[in-house]
């Protein structure tokens, strides 16, 4: 396996505060991974510093083997890495199918190409039927699947969840993590996620890293991780364990 | 092309679009063997504007980029053929075709200026409105143009009606701009249902999770300007040979891009048939209020702005999408038809 997406001593600051402090991973290609950690741990400011909307004042991401840190969000998306938002951002006056539609055509010119295969992810994740609702009308549990469809028709080789599972009631959380996990098997969808949700943590990904402050305080599998007393220490609370 | 495309065409909403369209496009032609010619010069004005009000709705209705200073590509436009014509004798379709890059030139300089350094929302209409500033002042000073005493075409009898010179009586000139305000129609329409134009809904929708989507947020923007400013540049040639007279004070006044934005509003930004709407509900209803007070004998200057005033405040509170969404899901339209 080779590493599809690597940072390398990656920071951060915002003024005084350094909100990401070195952190260093490796994705391998076909792997889920998971970032965890508390809250202002610094996990959505590593997402942006991925997806181009922030830039790093140190370190390099190197993504399918090019540096991609000084590169505009929607050149990262071209070459292949397509994300969610932590608060869901669809388009809210067009169409579920329209919403899908825009991440079709990235690399597809003809409308009518691109819609039939916005409506084939729109079969495959059940929102079909609504497809002609505008997104505003969707609930939450449909707007965040709306918005990983919407990812996933860019074509992505790394999709990035930012806590696409939180708010989500527990049977919500089985059906879209059961949706992901056959992605990741059938198609080989690389997948880096932010979650809260150790449920959905626990049964998708190999490899979990856990932030706090800003900084890699453990990386392994999520059995490992979460019996590190480090990790139980900040995140976890002792009753966890 | 395939079945669902075709299915989409043969669908009972499409039928009813193109009769309405072939019924509004009939009384349109037929117009002047019916109206006056007090009529027909209202209908000039009105469909001067639905075709201005198009042509700012791409810039605003279909990629969310709020311009308040469209009267510097219509007086940009107009300055140019007129130049054009009056010393070098060079007719109005060779002046357009002058005029587009200059004024698409001119709404790339906006565009780069503010989409390259982030001046967005409010600030953005603002820099729009000082480039139309800018030219009125500048204008007024340059010699060349005649300055502020202003730019006059020559104006000749004519036996004939001229189209290619733009010389000839107001039935000439209202089947030119009502040819023009079919082709920014059908120009719209293409645009919006073109991979440009799902780009310029999806940034007008949220602009950073379009850039997340891939779309080039920029260059889209800048395409949005351009063909904008290139469009609403052929409104000022027009003008300009139909009233025969420029003043900067007056083509690039900031008045004229208010009313060019009124119709669009009332009528409903983004879609297709608002500004047209638009334009017939306000310049008519302006026109109707107009003949009454003079029939009456009454004379109140401003009473016309006054009332476009009360237009816009009716519509805001009432119907803030405009007139068009409502009356279309009425007639059952909107679904296919925005």
């Amino acid at each position: 396996m080779t590493a599809l997406l690597s940072l390398q001593q990656i920071s951060k600051r915002f003024r005084g505060l350094v909100a990401v402090d070195g952190v260093s991973f490796d994705v391998q290609q076909g792997e889920v991974y998971a970032v965890i950690g508390p809250n202002g741990a610094g996990k959505t400011t590593l997402f942006n510093m991925i997806a181009g909307a922030l830039k790093p004042d140190q370190g390099g991401i190197v993504f399918d083997g090019k540096p991609i840190q000084n590169l505009s969000p929607d050149v990262v998306c071209r070459r292949g890495i397509a994300r969610t938002f932590q608060l869901v951002r669809p388009f809210p006056a067009l169409s579920v199918e329209d919403n899908v539609l825009v991440g079709a055509l990235l690399h597809r010119h003809g409308i009518g190409e691109a819609r039939e295969r916005a409506q084939a992810l729109l079969r495959r994740f059940d929102l079909f039927d609504r497809r002609r609702h505008p997104a505003s009308a969707l609930t939450l549990p449909d707007r965040k699947r709306l918005e990983v469809i919407r990812a996933l028709a860019t074509e992505p080789k790394l999709l990035l969840l930012d806590e696409v599972v939180a708010g989500l009631r527990p049977t919500e959380v089985d059906r879209l993590v059961a949706v992901l996990r056959e992605l990741n098997r059938d198609s080989g969808l690389t997948i880096l996620m932010i979650e809260h949700v150790m449920r959905a943590v626990m049964a998708l990904a190999a490899r979990v890293l856990v932030l706090d402050h800003g900084v890699a305080i453990a990386e392994g599998t999520p059995d490992q991780v979460v019996r590190d007393p480090a990790v139980v220490q900040s995140y976890l609370g002792a009753e966890a364990v | 092309m395939s079945a669902a495309w075709l299915a989409r065409f043969s669908g009972g909403a499409w039928r009813r679009i193109f009769v309405l369209l072939a019924l509004l496009l009939a009384v349109l032609l037929a117009a002047p063997w019916i109206v006056n010619d007090y009529l027909l010069t209202v209908l000039i004005v009105i469909l001067y504007s639905a075709f201005t009000g198009q042509a700012w709705n791409i810039m605003m209705g279909f990629a969310g980029q709020l311009s308040l200073g469209h009267a510097l590509y219509a007086g940009l436009g107009a300055y140019v053929a007129a130049v054009l014509f009056v010393d070098f004798g060079i007719g109005p379709w060779l002046g357009f075709l002058a005029a587009v890059p200059a004024a698409a030139a001119c709404g790339a300089i906006i565009g780069f200026l503010a989409f390259r350094f982030g001046v967005a929302g409010v600030y953005f209409a603002i820099l729009t409105i000082a480039f139309a500033e800018f030219a009125r002042i500048g204008f007024d000073h340059i010699a060349a143009v005649n300055a502020s005493a202003g730019l006059f075409l020559p104006v000749r009898q004519v036996a004939h009606n001229d189209v290619w010179h733009l010389r000839g009586d107001p039935t000439m000139f209202y089947y030119v701009i009502l040819a023009a305000t079919v082709v920014a129609f059908i120009l719209c329409r293409l645009l919006l249902e073109s991979r440009l134009g799902y780009f310029w809904r999806a940034i007008r929708e949220d602009e950073e999770a379009a850039r997340a989507a891939g779309v080039p947020t920029f260059r889209c923007k800048m395409y949005a300007v351009m063909i904008s400013a290139a469009l609403t540049s052929f409104a000022g040639v027009f003008y300009a040979f139909f009233y025969n007279n420029l003043f900067p004070e007056q083509v690039f006044n900031i008045g004229r891009s208010i009313e060019m934005i009124l119709g669009p509003i009332i009528g409903g930004i983004g879609t297709l048939f608002g500004p047209i709407l638009g334009a017939f509900v306000l310049t008519g209803l302006a026109e109707s209020l107009n003949s009454i007070m003079a029939a009456f004998g009454l004379s109140m200057p401003g009473a016309t702005q006054v009332f476009y005033g009360v237009c816009l405040l009716v519509v805001i509170v009432a119907l803030p999408e405009g007139v068009w969404p409502p009356l279309a899901r009425r007639l059952g339209l909107f679904k296919e038809w925005p």
